[in-house]
């Protein structure tokens, strides 16, 4: 480490007070991907978690079923390949794939230029599947309307309690692979008392993307807010 | 790790700053970090040594404010000082708030140029 160079004497050396945000460039941003979904009549989602804690999944089986009868998209953000985004054209949603390359998170700017990429206009919901990370993405807004943080079965139930500023910013919390719960010793009801002592502002839903058990809530929740639209 | 991200965006805020105010040098850059920012300092400090080499900021002291967590009852109205395990519990009426007054704070406050 370089020895910080003595400031000269004399008055030449000032305070500026600065108070300038770091995140003004992806909050400007953020808001006017917010206005573009708003003039579109879109609903952003976020959706955040741990790598493999089902995402991808449950956005498979969404944009299947759910997506049969509301038209949805989906942009899913990844370090590398586009597996996931060819797992998703199977329905016949537009998918856009993000490789991000070494970035750990979406930013509002990455999400704008992959909406431009897509068929927006006539669409009613729009998924953004961030990268598998629960530190990095909290920071970072996308525009999106809800926030939904995943937590799966086969991590721990003091995740929330390990987490907080992601689960902080949650709007929904979806405890997934519940059909696996059990075999793996996940105490479910554990786990939704640490969300609501981090986040009671998040509506919690239990579901297993491959059983479908819960996930009726999930679209009742996603034709909740088309509704309040 | 976005804290490289984070601290180029700092910097780049800092250098046009000091360029708006004829500053060839800086000398101190103050940071404000909420606890709950998901911002790691220790991190923010390694890319600051990265980030500001061959630039009017090289050599700079580095000191990070913490912000810490504050939140509001829902209930009651109450601010109240949030414990290091984030569960905003109101000392009032024992009512758990998922309202955060302030925490997130992630910006330069100020600078110290010549």
């Amino acid at each position: 480490m370089n020895a910080p160079p003595a400031p000269p004497a004399g008055p030449a050396v000032r305070t500026l007070e600065i108070r300038q945000s770091l995140l003004e460039g992806n909050d400007r941003q953020a808001a006017q991907n917010r206005r573009l979904f708003r003039d579109l009549g879109v609903v952003a989602l976020n959706l955040v978690s741990s790598p493999g804690s089902g995402k991808t999944s449950l956005l498979e089986r969404t944009l299947t079923e759910f997506g049969a009868t509301t038209p949805c998209a989906a942009i899913v953000g990844d370090l590398e390949t586009d597996n996931d985004a060819r797992r998703l054209r199977r329905s016949t949603a537009p998918v856009v794939q993000i490789t991000t390359g070494s970035a750990c998170h979406l930013d509002a700017g990455m999400v704008s230029r992959a909406a431009g990429r897509l068929q927006l206009a006539g669409r009613r919901l729009l998924f953004i599947e961030n990268v598998g990370n629960l530190v990095c993405p909290a920071s970072f807004d996308l525009g999106e309307k809800l926030r939904v943080v995943l937590l799966s079965a086969a991590e721990g139930e003091d995740k929330p309690l390990k987490y907080p500023p992601i689960f902080k910013s949650a709007d929904v919390v979806l405890l997934t692979k519940m059909d696996v719960a059990e075999v793996l010793g996940f105490d479910s009801n554990a786990a939704e008392e640490n969300v609501r002592r981090i986040a009671p502002q998040a509506r919690v839903i239990r579901l297993s993307s491959r059983t479908g058990d819960g996930i009726a809530l999930w679209y009742e929740l996603l034709r909740g807010l088309l509704r309040r639209e | 790790m976005h804290e490289l991200g984070i601290m180029e965006s700092a910097i780049e805020a800092v250098l046009a700053q000091a360029r708006g105010h004829d500053a060839t040098q800086v000398h101190q850059v103050v940071l404000r970090i909420g606890a709950l920012s998901g911002v790691e300092p220790e991190a923010l400090r390694l890319a600051f040594d990265a980030v500001v080499k061959d630039t009017p900021a090289a050599g700079a002291d580095l000191e990070i404010e913490t912000v810490p967590a504050r939140g509001r009852c829902p209930n009651c109205d109450l601010e109240f000082a949030v414990d290091t395990d984030f569960v905003f519990t109101c000392p009032r009426c024992r009512r758990v708030s998922g309202e955060l007054v302030q925490g997130r704070e992630l910006e330069v406050a100020r600078i110290q140029v010549s």
